[in-house]
């Protein structure tokens, strides 16, 4: 019987089976940052156990309020920067060269085909895009990873999301994701890996992989998978040219965590996007989508472009497409932050900052800032946000704040006019 | 270290509460977990529901709907109610992250067929909201009291779940064993 990428991926990381149905995989990467990790290294250093299982494959960065807005961030960097230095934790990204945690961490190379990864944050799914399987974990299973470098699952079951047709211009990977949670729901994959397939996938970019994957975790989804490519050997090719002899040996070794074709699903599903257009979300939770059209005309108070799901740098073009020899509506209040140093020097380079700030955008350095309500951007009670960011909970951007999530391109219309727009209309 | 279980309950009646609501992200600059306690359910708007009321200081077991605590994977969900004496969930799904935290910390989070899930409701509100839940963990079981009579059911749990239970934890757990 064929095996699924995530069922492949667990056999070759099998540590332990305590009990049926419970793997302990074997770890590649633990990913930290500083909210959720000083948690787990107070409670370390107070069992008298403050060590970690393997430095090398640790990796943290100070990225959800960045530079600290207060006494208290300023600690929980603080923190997370004495624990780096203290165990030669070499890949550590502090202010300057700080980077949205899933924007920062793919673009060094940290993940690869079949690898595990875990952190303390729920959209590690995005990493899923390389061929990884990657979940978001409290601070005790992060806790447990530093120290041990093992995690405990169940096994889960895959659901196959096979994506054909052909995008309209101007329909981008954010629009196909939140449709698909749409169809499945908040609750729709639960314990279960979105394993996405289909000529829609094969010619997305990583950039626009990691889009589709990060939010696989609003359907519930433990990881969003594709499979691993020419697309993935080509972005990873700077990394990995010292371990292959050509790109074809490297696609070669990558292929074992493709699918096989007789894998077997929970359930297939199929969805021809051809006729998709832009969606953008109502309501307080992610499966509330709809066409941008149907809420064409909802005004909004501020626009906010950046984030794991789309502050990279495809995005950040295909939003300063729309603004190029534009300005945003008075009435709004534009932020743009690139998500790594990287991104905003590529931004800087290609002139798309100084579109975003002639179209009247504040320009933020890297950081989730109001992505969570925490800094950069807070809403105040009763105000609206067009935002590329993936959740739009009740408060999540500021209390009593009401977020639409969109793509860039829809996010940068919305600041043009001031309210909901399709951006092909403009 | 080992947790009690059980005691008067309190009844959230909604699906897909998250963890934003369970603990707003704002408190997440906290780096100890009693620093959290104030803030429990705080962003949750549900009629009747009162995050600073005495219903919910005096609670020790939630009782909820489906998918509960979906969304982030702060671990600060599991340690709000940790530090309010709520050790006991109980629903008819949680989202993963949230589910593994409570084991991971050696909670319960109890999973019951919709069908019980509604019976408890059904009680809580016959005995206006004086409602009891003791929980077995040994024969898997919750019993409901109000006023006098009580009602069983019983639910499944992974024997690996019940053993982080049993050992206080995942942290232990691993520890004694990797
Ligand atoms: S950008 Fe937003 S969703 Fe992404 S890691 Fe930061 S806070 Fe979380």
């Amino acid at each position: 019987m064929g095996q699924t990428t995530a069922e492949k991926i667990f056999a070759a990381h099998l540590r332990d089976e305590p009990f049926p149905g419970t793997k302990v995989l074997n770890l590649d990467r633990v990913f930290c940052h500083e909210i959720t990790t000083p948690v787990a290294i107070a409670d370390l250093e107070w069992r008298g156990k403050d060590r970690v299982f393997d430095a090398g494959k640790i990796k943290a960065v100070i990225d959800h309020v960045t530079p600290s807005k207060d006494s208290k961030t300023a600690l929980q960097a603080k923190m997370l920067r004495d624990w780096a230095h203290r165990h030669q934790i070499k890949d550590f990204f502090d202010v300057g060269r700080n980077g949205v945690c899933h924007a920062i961490f793919p673009e060094k190379g940290y993940v690869r085909p079949g690898f595990t990864v875990i952190m303390g944050d729920s959209h590690t799914c995005t990493h899923g895009a390389f061929g990884a399987f990657a979940a978001g974990v409290g601070t005790t299973d992060l806790e447990v990873g530093i120290l041990k470098g093992v995690c405990a699952f169940r096994e889960p079951t895959t659901i196959r999301v096979n994506l054909t047709g052909t995008l309209q211009s101007g329909v981008v990977a954010k629009d196909v994701i939140l449709f698909v949670i749409g169809q499945l729901g908040v609750n729709g994959a639960t314990d279960r890996v979105l394993e996405f397939h289909g000529p829609i996938v094969e010619a997305m970019s990583m950039d626009a992989r990691m889009t589709l994957c990060n939010m696989a975790i609003e359907a519930g989804g433990t990881c969003g998978i594709c499979q691993p490519d020419m697309t993935t050997v080509d972005y990873l090719w700077p990394f990995i040219e010292g371990e292959f002899a050509s790109r074809e040996a490297a696609l070669a070794e990558y292929s074992r965590w493709c699918a096989d074709a007789d894998a077997v699903y929970e359930k297939v599903l199929t969805f021809d996007v051809s006729a998709l257009e832009p969606q953008v979300t109502y309501g307080f939770k992610p499966d509330c989508v709809k066409a941008v059209k149907e809420l064409a005309g909802t005004k909004v108070d501020q626009v906010y472009i950046g984030t794991c799901t789309n502050g990279r740098i495809e995005d950040l073009r295909q939003a300063a497409e729309v603004l190029k020899g534009r300005t945003i509506a008075e009435s709004v209040r534009g932020i743009v932050s690139p998500a790594t140093p990287k991104i905003f020097q590529e931004a800087l380079n290609e002139g798309i900052i100084q579109i975003f700030m002639d179209a009247g955008f504040c320009v933020t350095n890297p950081t989730c800032g109001a992505c969570l309500g925490m800094s950069n951007g807070v809403l105040a009670e009763g105000e609206v946000c067009a935002s590329t960011s993936n959740r739009n909970f009740n408060g999540r951007m500021g209390k009593g704040g009401m977020v639409h999530l969109m793509s860039p391109a829809s996010a940068a219309a919305a600041a043009v006019t001031g309210v909901i727009t399709d951006a092909r209309t403009l | 270290m080992k947790k009690t279980f059980g005691g008067p309950a309190i009844f959230l009646d909604r699906s897909d509460i998250n963890t934003d609501e369970i603990i707003p992200a704002k408190y997440l600059t906290e780096v100890t977990k009693e620093a959290l306690k104030p803030y429990c359910l705080e962003d949750l708007k549900l009629e009747g529901f009162d995050p600073k009321g005495e219903e919910l200081k005096a609670a020790r077991v939630v009782v909820t709907r489906a998918n509960f605590g979906c969304g982030s994977s702060r671990e600060h969900a599991p340690w709000v109610f940790e530090v309010n004496d709520i050790h006991t969930i109980i629903g008819e799904s949680y989202a993963r992250i949230f589910r593994q935290n409570m084991f991971n910390c050696g909670m319960l989070a109890i999973e019951l067929p919709p069908a019980d899930i509604q019976r408890l409701f059904d009680l809580e509100e016959a005995a206006a909201g004086k409602i009891e839940i003791e929980v077995h963990l040994d024969r898997q079981e919750v019993v409901a009291k109000t006023g006098g009579r009580s009602e069983s059911f019983r639910f499944e749990i992974s024997p690996f779940d019940k053993a982080l239970v049993q050992a206080g934890g995942w942290v232990e757990y691993a520890d004694a064993r990797y």
